[in-house]
């Protein structure tokens, strides 16, 4: 929904955690979803017993590095953890290790279909716990699981290009793709793997300064509600705004029921974090050539796969998009593609096979097969010409006007006969020798 | 004060509160005398060790991981492998 | 010796269990006793492990060979009650040991108890412990020092053969000078953190209280070491430093420090003269020109105070201990502070000024130290302070240990020893020694031929060294 007086101007934080095998600051097992209980995955650093101390994943700071490679993000080569300060029971410690000042990755973008997207910043931090409301002994109580204290988290920040709640869905969803094809995230939404959060103000039409204010919309699992979300509130602060009142700055949740964004706390003083280096851990250098080595295991990116096959094959986007999965799955459809074209065959039409599950996928049977499988389905049997000949004469005979039409100038007719003639034959009838028979046959009767 | 004994999270009643502003007042006297000194052109200290890349390698460490009990032992409220708090009402 | 076993020195009673003349069964009951008559008024032990608890005490090939050893109450040991003397601990048992208590184990150390100190190592008195003051055992009308003060007294009183305590600045040697002991701070990164529960986390360095210079060698070299638990930690081999304390200090270039800093009319003499005794042993020394220590103490109090706020961030009650209304009043007044230098607005007036003359002072021990091998000083302005001296100061911990903060900030190694005895009140002075990074050999060198040539080491005459 676009609004005729106000124009969008929205930003997003997206945070991704990644999918390393330990935890961010020490070597607890990272599995929070498939825990089977609580609180199995902990150790004195992600409980925050007192005396223990981080030290930080070297691979979760690769990979972040590796995305802001992949979205042409500017790499601090010095970089550093920071401490920031708040209070809730799901973080042990009292403060969350983040970055501040320098974050690892920045100024960079993401190409979607509905236009670019800024990226302002890419830092990494560690999650919290998990937090579990119920009522036990009659008493209203959070629970508190650690399982996800510590986990490695990607903070993802655009600037405020985004126009439409469509532009911001699509944002979010090649970010998740990327993150998926990089492999370093699985992104399971539902989990909680991918949260999504959207900083929403409207200022009118053909102004350019940014509007003194902004509302957060936090705790978003789904492109859906990410999209009514941001509707909802574009039509909300219209009204307000077109009646001359405030658009207060705060936070605010979205209700999937109910269909509306709710007020959720005040965000008149912004939280004073404290942020100060974390003593803890000595800060991060790399060299040049340590980025460059980063920047080789970037395998060719979804975008740039589906521009190549447009071109070289001719396939739509959307059947592009089915089975642009990861690097192991583009590279084997790569070879088949490549097999194919080799042999003649048409890439769009065996891939056309491929998704409507009349061939198999080369990923279950290996390219040979699936080309193999393809040729079986294409191939035509040969009639005998004697018993086409018979059904020619005999489909010409029960419909007499043929002739006359066909003439009188209606080539179109052969189409007709071709359709009674073919109910009559076997399946795989040549549909070019069924036509030069029946074209022969008209002939002779001129 | 009150702000701060809010941001410090320290459960401080108002009378507690003001016995504390003198002291604080004559700490932040003594610290003066920094403007005395020219750190115009000096950098600060975050780590006196001078190291750097002080990584680890991405490997479960099964030695340093705590059972449940182990994590729950020292709590004085839990519930079902879980830590409990009061509902809160706030959410993040 | 028979039962005056607890007045061996660490190094006396190794070789008196190597020759067969006793065992470490009969030093550890003997220190036992020691602890018995004497923990109830002194208050030194906040809790002890009584010789039957002990499960064995042959121990031949290891380095310490199960002498008992005192630790400060703020270093973790798994499942034994750690309170770091605060009421919000006051049940708290940790589901993991500090790796300096694994590496001491490793050299057959042996914890006959945890000793009291300032709440949270907050102070330089252990006035500030919330299960009451430690009393020094040299004379009881007067404070043991901190905040490493039940370790300082448990040596002190012939408790145990050495002790550990920790220096964020002046908590080892302030109170190892306050109770005539010998107090070694090991250089920032050289002993593990993982397992000390912290307060200021860029300053805090765990390291031996004990009777002699040498007890001090022994114990750091099974202290120290690289742990991959703790970034801050060197990868530096660990020296030799037995063997390297019988070098000569001949030729050595040492620099006194703040001489003319006012306020020190009791202690500066005795460093005089301590340094007329390193001269005749042919070292050179001179007075040297320092940066103020009175900015340190700005620079320290602000801080170790915002690091402090943070690392007490995580005491809510929910996993572990008491909520936040049990914290004492120093720890409180520290916590607010600390808070209010990293506020939004103030953050650059204070924290980051602080962080920035901070470096100052560390250039400023790069210059002295590139013209001088090593640096002396008062420990402490004068002796050992009487009971309840630092209930009405606000910054009674920073203030006392002035001398000692800018050594600390720069993350420097630093050792005390005494250097004068006052007969009639039976308290001590203390001598710093202080040098560069990683050269701890050259402060127990020096502290060692200063010990071994004065008579102030009230265990030398029983030890025959």
């Amino acid at each position: 929904m676009t609004n005729q007086k106000y124009q969008l101007v929205c930003g997003m934080e997206v945070h991704a955690e990644l999918k390393t095998n330990s935890k961010m600051f020490c070597g607890c097992k990272n599995d929070p979803f498939h825990a089977e209980k609580p609180n199995i995955y902990t150790c004195p650093v992600c409980l925050g017993l007192p005396g223990a101390l981080p030290v930080a994943n070297k691979q979760a700071i690769e990979w972040t590095i590796k995305l802001g490679l992949a979205l042409g993000c500017k790499i601090n080569l010095f970089s550093k953890f920071d401490r920031k300060h708040y209070f809730y029971p799901d973080l042990p410690k009292g403060y969350q290790i983040s970055q501040y000042d320098l974050p690892f990755c920045y100024d960079g973008k993401i190409e979607t279909e509905l236009g670019t997207v800024r990226i302002h910043r890419i830092h990494l931090e560690e999650d919290t716990g998990k937090l579990l409301h119920k009522t036990v002994n009659g008493e209203q109580v959070s629970l508190i699981d650690f399982n996800r204290s510590s986990v490695p988290l990607i903070e993802i920040v655009t600037e405020p290009d985004i126009t439409t709640a469509a532009h911001a869905a699509a944002y979010g969803k090649q970010l998740r793709k990327i993150l998926q094809y990089l492999d370093i995230a699985n992104c399971d939404m539902e989990q909680g793997g991918m949260r999504l959060e959207a900083n929403v103000s409207l200022r009118p039409v053909g102004e350019t300064e940014l509007p003194n204010y902004k509302t957060e919309i936090k705790n978003i699992n789904s492109f859906r509600f990410l999209e009514q979300a941001i509707d909802f509130e574009i039509d909300r602060q219209a009204e307000l705004l077109a009646n001359n009142q405030i658009v207060s700055q705060e936070t605010r949740g979205w209700n999937s029921v109910k269909q509306v964004t709710y007020s959720q706390r005040s965000k008149e003083d912004a939280e004073d974090y404290r942020y100060f280096p974390d003593p803890d851990i000595p800060p991060i250098r790399f060299t040049e050539e340590q980025i460059a080595a980063i920047r080789e295991t970037i395998p060719e990116l979804p975008s740039a796969i589906a521009t190549r096959w447009q071109q070289e094959y001719g396939i739509e986007p959307n059947m592009i998009e089915q089975i642009i999965v990861n690097t192991t799955v583009s590279r084997q459809y790569d070879k088949l593609f490549t097999n194919a074209k080799n042999e003649g065959i048409s890439v769009a039409s065996l891939l056309k096979n491929i998704l409507s599950k009349k061939v198999p996928s080369p990923l279950e049977a290996g390219a040979e097969q699936t080309l193999l499988q393809f040729k079986e389905l294409q191939k035509t049997d040969v009639v005998d010409d004697t018993q086409l000949i018979a059904i020619v004469n005999k489909v010409l005979t029960e419909n007499p006007d043929i002739s006359a039409k066909y003439f009188s100038g209606q080539k179109q007719v052969i189409g007709f006969v071709m359709g009674q003639i073919l109910r009559e034959l076997p399946k795989k009838s040549d549909p070019a020798q069924v036509r030069e028979a029946i074209i022969t046959q008209l002939e002779a009767t001129k | 004060m009150k702000d701060l004994i809010k941001l410090a999270n320290l459960p401080i009643s108002d009378e507690q509160a003001k016995s504390l502003e003198s002291a604080f007042s004559e700490t932040l006297e003594v610290f003066k005398n920094l403007t005395d000194l020219d750190i115009s052109q000096t950098e600060p200290t975050n780590q006196v060790t001078g190291q750097e890349n002080v990584l680890r390698e991405d490997k479960i460490d099964e030695d340093r991981m705590l059972t449940q009990s182990q994590a729950l032992q020292s709590a004085k409220h839990t519930h079902e492998g879980f830590f409990v708090v009061p509902r809160l009402i706030d959410e993040k | 010796m028979k039962n005056n076993l607890h007045k061996l020195t660490l190094k006396k009673a190794l070789a008196q269990i190597q020759s067969g003349e006793t065992t470490a069964k009969k030093i550890y009951a003997d220190c036992f006793s020691q602890i018995e008559a004497g923990n109830k008024d002194l208050n030194v032990f906040l809790s002890t492990n009584s010789p039957t608890s002990m499960k064995q005490f042959e121990n031949p090939e290891t380095t310490l060979q199960n002498c008992p050893i005192a630790v400060k109450d703020n270093i973790c040991i798994e499942n034994e009650v750690t309170t770091a003397a605060s009421t919000v601990l006051e049940d708290y048992k940790p589901a993991y040991s500090a790796t300096l208590i694994d590496n001491l184990k490793l050299h057959g150390g042996a914890v006959i108890g945890k000793t009291n100190l300032d709440a949270w190592a907050h102070g330089s008195s252990t006035e500030t412990s919330q299960f009451g003051r430690t009393l020094n055992p040299r004379n009881p009308k007067y404070l043991p020092g901190g905040s490493s003060g039940g370790s300082a007294a448990a040596v002190a009183a012939d408790m145990c053969t050495a002790a550990i305590g920790t220096e964020t600045a002046g908590s080892i040697r302030q109170p190892a000078s306050w109770c005539g002991v010998v107090g070694l701070k090991p250089t920032y990164g050289r002993v593990s953190r993982y397992g000390v529960i912290a307060m200021a986390s860029s300053t805090d360095s765990p390291g031996p209280i004990t009777k002699t210079v040498e007890d001090a060698a022994i114990m750091l070299a099974c202290l120290a070491g690289h742990d991959s638990k703790d970034g801050t930690t060197t990868n530096q081999a660990v020296p030799d430093y037995v063997s390297l304390l019988q070098k000569s200090i001949s030729g050595l270039k040492i620099g006194i420090m703040y001489q003319d800093i006012p306020g020190l009319k009791i202690a500066n003499p005795y460093v005089l003269a301590a340094a007329k005794v390193l001269e005749s042993l042919g070292a050179k020394v001179e007075l040297v020109n320092a940066l103020d220590p009175k900015y340190a103490v700005s620079v320290y109090t602000i801080v170790q105070r915002a690091e402090v706020s943070s690392n007490l961030a995580r005491f809510d009650g929910i996993r572990f201990g008491n909520d936040r209304s049990y914290f004492g009043d120093e720890a409180r007044r520290r916590i607010l502070l600390g808070t209010h230098t990293l506020r939004k607005g103030y953050a650059e007036k204070y924290y980051q000024v602080a962080q920035k003359t901070r470096t100052l002072f560390i250039e400023d021990f790069s210059r002295l130290f590139s013209s001088y091998d090593v640096l002396i000083s008062p420990t402490s302005p004068s002796f050992a302070e009487p009971i309840g001296a630092s209930e009405d100061s606000v910054m009674f911990g920073e203030l006392a240990d002035m001398l000692l903060e800018p050594s600390s900030i720069a993350g420097l190694p630093g050792i005390s020893v005494p250097c004068f005895h006052d007969e009639k009140t039976n308290l001590y002075l203390g001598l710093n020694i202080m040098a560069p990074a990683w050269r701890e050999d050259l402060v127990l060198q020096v502290a060692h031929a200063y010990e071994i040539n004065t008579d102030w080491n009230s265990w030398r005459k029983d030890n025959n060294d």
